[in-house]
């Protein structure tokens, strides 16, 4: 973007690995978070998500119920 | 296994519950008189024209009343009440618990007594002077400290995904906070940003972005992961879901920041980053809104009787219109139209109002009954709540909608001829009038339905049987091995272990953080120099002291954008290698009134003092506040030392030996452009005044400092052309 602007883009050494960098950050870890959570145990992910209501015991829970 | 008895603490909550009202009111009343004086300006000059009243001011009030103390003390409250459950423990200390209450008030009443009266650091939502910044920072730590205790002390094994995010909050903002406000002191109300320019832009803008990420959302959606499915009574919709948002989420946003500068001096390599992330933010933010909606399968007949869960339903709603509109404005086509208009200002409130607020109104309507131990005491008037915000909500965003897209599409009109069609920037405010008129009594809606929510929970709680402890009992399952077939996984053994959880969230954070911020703050050739531009005199640094003290950054930028009908209204654009002495930066993020970073040399000295006394009188049809005490208010001369003194400090090329002639310097500069004010003002204005003692009275007062500064915007450039063609 015009000449005092253009500077910044061209100073930085090695500025065109930024965006590989990112770029691969990004995939492998998401990469591995995908994997972990698709190989999860369908009986896990339902204790997991049923810890909010995990032996409720609180008075007002009780009363609820 | 032996169950062990315990209690929760609940005061703790209804504490927290009372400040999250009574501040919401407050900030909401603050934010109306704000709306109020952009509808009817005329009235506020002539009958309530006082300075800790002008717009200047009570902006950032506002601001900072609804994200840190409304918002700020739902939080807590949502998170003291959800933590000890989800961890069947109770908090790890009482006295901590309280020492963040009372520490946390504290904080917000020193805003209340320093921003407006112009204490402020000039950097939007982080306008906090340095002691109090040091005083938040304490603050924070106490309430991670409390966490991690009770997060360390639990009877569960796993931490649940909600309390993830309260871990990703509390190390973020901690980050955020810690590093936007390195600032040096000059005194005990008055500081300078360590960082300039585009530094100073960048930084600011990481935190600004950041503070809506890790302040108005991840807690929320902690929050969300807690009560939604206790609301609906079943678990959320995909767990698995749950997981892959909180890591793309907390990922990703850090990155975005730099979408608020497109356009800007800052470099184009880090604008796009910005854009690149913003745009993929969607994902995360969409899954996790469809995860809480989603959670409502076969459960929606509840919506219609369950008041809490319509509050909710609408501020998820809201969230994932606020995240789609996101990523589309930080396009930069999009952008281009929408920045510095309303349309950021309604952005912001379909956030604010529309999720956290809901969401705060459904957490306290759900906690009420169960602290008190009653039924709500008028579902009727909770339902006429949730329709009145509701209706509140559309009417505040619909009539800004309008106005930003009105104002931006006039500023970009051409005329076939070539020349801009609406060349006087007052036509483009004018226009907006009728919008800012109806957008108040949407705000006004919204504050009425708060004060019935307000009257409702006082009713239940007088009706009720307050339960300071809630009895507990469990086993201590923390430490019990439990055999599981297949693999282990490192993220399953990471979420049992809390300290290298928040490690891995701070990685996950700081990568972006650091790819952003880091080549900009060592490589200095990132920040290209003009020969030209020069640190600002004595005189000029004391203006722009008063300029960021009225919060003038609040409706007019500093920052050209290299974009046609932007040069043609105000100028050659902005170039970052202007803005190296301008600790801290102000661009500003809003035209409320017209850009000024080539305001220095285009009127005389006698235009804005009369400007300045009284807009409206120079400038027809204007809706700037007066700033009448200017002209009573002294300039603090025996300051100025100290002040030249910081900058050389913070690097600013002063001479040797100047702070100590910077003082009479200041004068001799004052003493100039209170003689030229005197001389050039009309007779009208000099009835029986003696011109010579005017003067030395004008060349000791505020006025002349701030008229210093407005001449000397931009002007380096200038400067730099005129030897360029000689």
């Amino acid at each position: 973007m015009l000449r005092f602007i253009k500077h910044n883009l061209t100073s930085i050494d090695n500025i065109e690995f930024y965006p590989i960098l990112s770029l691969l950050i990004f995939v492998l870890f998401f990469t591995g978070v995908i994997y972990y959570v698709m190989t999860l145990k369908k009986s896990k992910i339902n204790e997991l998500g049923s810890i909010p209501f995990e032996f409720d015991n609180s008075i007002t829970d009780k009363e609820e119920k | 296994m032996e169950v062990q008895k315990f209690s929760y603490d609940n005061k703790i909550v209804k504490y927290f519950a009372y400040a999250t009202v009574i501040w919401g009111i407050t900030g909401m009343v603050v934010g109306l008189i704000a709306a109020l004086q952009l509808a009817f300006p005329e009235f506020f000059n002539d009958y309530l024209g006082f300075s800790f009243l002008s717009f200047g001011r009570i902006r950032p009030l506002h601001t900072n009343a609804v994200i840190f103390a409304f918002v700020g003390n739902g939080i807590f409250m949502g998170v003291y009440y959800s933590l000890q459950r989800l961890l069947k423990t109770r908090m790890w200390s009482d006295k901590l618990s309280s020492l963040n209450f009372w520490g946390w008030q504290f904080i917000i009443l020193c805003a209340v007594l320093t921003l407006p009266f112009g204490i402020t650091t000039g950097k939007e939502y982080a306008e906090l002077e340095w002691w109090i910044d040091i005083l938040i920072t304490v603050l924070w730590v106490v309430f991670g400290l409390n966490m991690f205790m009770t997060i360390l002390n639990r009877r569960v094994k796993h931490l649940y995904v909600a309390i993830w995010f309260y871990i990703a909050t509390f190390v973020t903002v901690a980050i955020l906070h810690i590093f936007n406000s390195f600032e040096l002191p000059v005194s005990f109300m008055k500081s300078y940003s360590w960082y300039a320019g585009v530094q100073d832009a960048l930084v600011q803008w990481w935190y600004g972005h950041n503070a809506v990420a890790f302040f108005l959302t991840t807690p929320y959606l902690g929050l969300m992961y807690y009560f939604v499915p206790k609301a609906a009574n079943r678990p959320v919709y995909s767990y698995r879901l749950s997981i892959i948002h909180f890591w793309a989420l907390i990922f990703l946003y850090i990155w975005a920041g730099p979408h608020h500068l497109l356009y800007t001096s800052l470099p184009d390599w880090a604008q796009s980053l910005g854009v690149v992330f913003s745009v993929m933010l969607i994902a995360p933010s969409w899954g996790g809104m469809l995860n809480g909606l989603l959670t409502l399968r076969g459960a929606w007949d509840r919506v219609r009787d369950d008041v809490m869960l319509k509050f909710m339903v609408v501020a998820l709603t809201c969230y994932g219109m606020v995240t789609f509109e996101g990523p589309l404005l930080s396009l930069k086509n999009v952008n281009m139209l929408s920045h510095f208009t309303d349309w950021t200002i309604a952005h912001v409130h379909i956030g604010g109002l529309g999720w956290n607020a809901m969401f705060t109104f459904g957490m306290l309507y759900w906690l009420f009954p169960r602290m008190f131990r009653v039924k709500l005491y008028s579902k009727k008037l909770a339902n006429q709540h949730f329709w009145i915000a509701t209706l509140g909500v559309i009417l505040y965003a619909i009539p800004m909608y309008i106005a930003g897209f009105m104002q931006g599409l006039m500023w970009q009109d051409f005329k076939p001829d070539g020349k801009l069609e609406h060349a006087d920037f007052l036509a483009t405010v004018q226009a907006l009038e009728p919008y800012y008129m109806l957008r108040s009594l949407g705000g006004l809606l919204f504050i009425v339905g708060a004060c019935m929510m307000f009257y409702n929970l006082i009713k239940t709680a007088k009706s009720g049987n307050f339960l300071a402890n809630e009895e507990a009992e469990a086993p201590n399952m923390r430490d019990v091995e439990v055999k599981e077939h297949g693999k282990h996984f490192w993220h399953r053994s990471i979420e049992k272990k809390p300290v290298r959880f928040m490690l891995l969230a701070i990685v996950v954070v700081a990568i972006g953080g650091i790819a952003e911020i880091i080549p900009t703050m060592i490589v200095k050739s990132n920040v290209p120099t003009i020969s030209s531009v020069k640190p600002y005199t004595p005189l000029e640094l004391e203006g722009r002291d008063i300029y960021i003290e009225e919060g003038c950054y609040n409706c007019h930028s500093q920052m050209i954008r290299p974009l046609r009908f932007e040069t043609e209204r105000y100028g050659e654009y902005s170039k970052s290698g202007e803005f190296v002495y301008d600790h801290p930066f102000q661009w500003g993020s809003k035209r409320t009134g017209p850009d000024l970073a080539r305001e220095g040399g285009l009127r005389p000295d006698s235009w804005h003092y009369q400007h300045m006394i009284r807009p409206k009188d120079i400038s027809n049809g204007s809706i700037m506040p007066a700033y009448p005490w200017l002209k009573e208010n002294d300039i603090d001369y025996d300051m100025i030392e100290a002040k030249i003194n910081a900058m050389i400090t913070l690097g600013v090329p002063y001479e040797k030996g100047f702070a100590k002639v910077a003082a009479k310097d200041a004068k001799e500069q004052a003493l100039k452009i209170a003689t030229n004010i005197i001389n050039d003002l009309p007779d009208s204005y000099m009835k029986g005044i003696d011109k010579n003692s005017e003067i030395k009275k004008l060349q000791k007062k505020d006025i002349v400092a701030l008229i210093a500064y407005l001449q000397r915007l931009g002007t380096d450039i200038k400067a730099d052309k005129k030897e360029n063609s000689k």
